[in-house]
């Protein structure tokens, strides 16, 4: 009975590892990449060379993207709805100016692994405990974490230069290329490399069996236990991960322009990146895309246009929040896929 | 090692927080046994399929299956313990593919995407369509495909036929009586339409205010439609 027992147990784990590696290979060739994906990559070159002025604003919509992106992760396919994620953005922050201001390791790309390392620990731990509630109750957990690390930052002056922040002087890259502080050159090919390499990891996740995990948990978490699924823990996985991305937006943030003030804790980036996602559409991938790049552009030209003595531009931001969440199924994403199969049925009539 | 039984409850009564819904339930079922649980609207059918999956809080009583105690067990462990569920509500996930719907609780086992396809070939037609993008049918087939893909011994169904067009109803029961034959897993049909349930399964149970009144042959019932109206108040259709 009992070699009976484990010679099926054996045949049923080679069974269960080849039933993966299928469901692996169906879900790759089901989300194979398509020609479209290129265009975001060519425009973000194409910028860097036509327009060197906006170098400075397109690195900041670059890591934009890649905390969005993050949020996007737990937000639009685990359906874990966050208000307070600049905590890992700006753990990431933090750890990335320490380290050369009070641990002296200039070398960025090590300053990178720690503040992914640290924020992903703080996601894993804080998911663990706050993903067992749900709703508002998780919301207001979120913020609350948040304000607190912020708070806390505030109270340890002598080490985080407080109010003030703390400029520091990261070393070159790899040791090899220098930041440019003028021209940002090296700085926004930094960015643009781990925005890169943040979004393949995030578009494998999303297609692997563990990413339509989660869009089953999103869609039906009480579906999800029957099937078999452990939903804390699928949560708490992606919640680190998403932790640990955010926190590398936020290490190259401070690393690319030399200093970090308390505001990438604050509640406004918090608020701010949820109305980025929102506003590119959730869940979608390339919504962050949209979203942050939106944003920032309008932020920019409307303080170009009416000056930056008023903050017209939230005015601005707010009208267009309104209209595209009462306008179109999932922000301007949605709007795209609304405009494609209008022209699909138009085609066909 | 005698022991034939897949599942047994004993004393279970359970409910919603507070509430008992379903009391003092005794059910026994042997390996590859099929049942139909017949009753009113509201006695508790669905409370004793969603106690068994463990979606209610359980009062009192013990779950066991294969002669394991489930009865503190966390679903998704129930899950892998071998119980499948279909719920009433069909619940597909929308964006998933059909695909998709039918690998996210896969385990392996007999039933793989090419039994699952053999068994419903309008599901394979249909495999890279959205799970919103079915008929009510599809969906209640594919609700049925993926709890078989879990590779369940023990397949809980909380009211298939329940909306659906009379001729899907019988295309439904033809799968359901293949898989009842098969005999491989045991089977709970909660049904209101007791026409089909009669005819689904040679044991019937019956439920009213949350607690068995009957536990026998269905041709008892089948042949005595006087008893049958005392016990569920309304006679097959």
């Amino acid at each position: 009975m009992s070699a009976d027992t484990s010679t099926t147990a054996a045949a049923a784990a080679t069974a269960g590892r080849l039933d993966r590696a299928s469901a692996r290979r169906i879900l790759l060739h089901d989300h194979r990449i398509r020609l479209i994906e290129l265009l975001p990559w060519v425009i973000a070159l194409g910028v860097f060379f036509l327009f060197p002025g906006y170098r400075l604003l397109a690195t900041q919509i670059l890591i934009m993207i890649l905390f969005a992106l993050s949020l996007d992760l737990i937000v639009g396919y685990a359906g874990i709805v966050s208000l307070g994620h600049a905590a890992f953005f700006g753990t990431g922050s933090y750890v990335a100016a320490l380290l050369v201001s009070s641990y002296g390791v200039p070398e960025p790309v090590t300053g990178v692994v720690a503040a992914v390392i640290v924020s992903a620990a703080l996601g894993f731990v804080t998911g663990w405990i706050l993903l067992r509630t749900h709703g508002l109750t998780l919301l207001m957990l979120t913020m609350a974490f948040a304000i607190m690390l912020h708070e806390l930052a505030n109270e340890f002056a002598e080490l985080t230069g407080g109010f003030d922040g703390i400029n520091f002087a990261p070393g070159p890259i790899l040791g090899i290329f220098d930041f440019d502080p003028l021209w940002y050159s090296s700085n926004y090919f930094y960015a643009l490399v781990f925005l890169f390499l943040g979004f393949l990891f995030v578009r494998a996740i999303i297609y692997s069996p563990f990413g339509r995990a989660l869009v089953g948990i999103r869609e039906n978490t009480r579906r999800m236990h029957a099937v078999g699924s452990p939903v804390l823990w699928r949560m708490v996985t992606a919640y680190t991960i998403s932790a640990g991305l955010a926190g590398l937006a936020g290490a190259i943030y401070v690393q690319v322009q030399g200093n970090v003030t308390l505001g990438v804790l604050s509640f406004e980036l918090s608020g701010e990146i949820l109305v980025m996602l929102i506003l590119g559409g959730t869940g979608r991938l390339y919504g962050a895309f949209i979203g942050a790049a939106v944003y920032k552009l309008l932020e920019s030209f409307t303080e170009q246009i009416l000056g930056t003595d008023q903050p017209y531009w939230m005015l601005v931001i707010g009208v267009v929040l309104i209209v595209t969440v009462l306008f179109t199924r999932n922000g301007f994403i949605g709007m795209y896929d609304d405009a494609i199969a209008w022209i699909r049925r138009r085609r066909r009539s | 090692m005698t022991d034939t039984a897949v599942l047994e409850l004993a004393g279970v009564a359970a409910g919603y927080g507070e509430t008992v819904v379903i009391e003092d339930v005794a059910l026994r079922l042997d390996k590859g046994e099929s049942i139909s649980v017949i009753g009113r609207n509201g006695v508790g059918k669905s409370t004793l399929l969603a106690t068994i999956m463990g979606h209610t809080v359980l009062h009192d009583g013990v779950i066991t299956l294969d002669g394991k105690d489930l009865s503190r067990v966390p679903v998704y462990r129930r899950a892998h313990a071998g119980v499948g569920y279909v719920p009433q509500e069909r619940e597909i996930f929308p964006s998933l593919s059909v695909r998709e719907n039918l690998y996210i609780g896969a385990r392996p086992g007999r039933w793989d995407d090419t039994a699952i396809f053999e068994l419903f070939p309008n599901l394979k037609e249909r495999q890279d369509n959205a799970g919103n993008q079915l008929s009510g049918g599809e969906q209640q087939m594919l609700a049925i495909a993926r709890a078989l893909m879990s590779n369940p011994t023990l397949l809980l169904m909380d009211e298939p036929s329940e909306g659906l067009a009379p001729v899907i109803v019988e295309d439904l029961v033809k799968i359901m009586h293949e898989l009842r034959e098969d005999g491989s897993l045991a089977i709970i049909l909660v049904e209101q339409n007791s026409r089909v349930a009669l005819a689904f399964s040679e044991r019937t149970v019956v439920m009213d205010r949350g607690r068995v009144v009957y536990d026998g042959t269905s041709e008892t019932l089948r042949n005595d439609p006087d008893q049958l109206e005392r016990l569920i108040g309304v006679t097959g259709e």
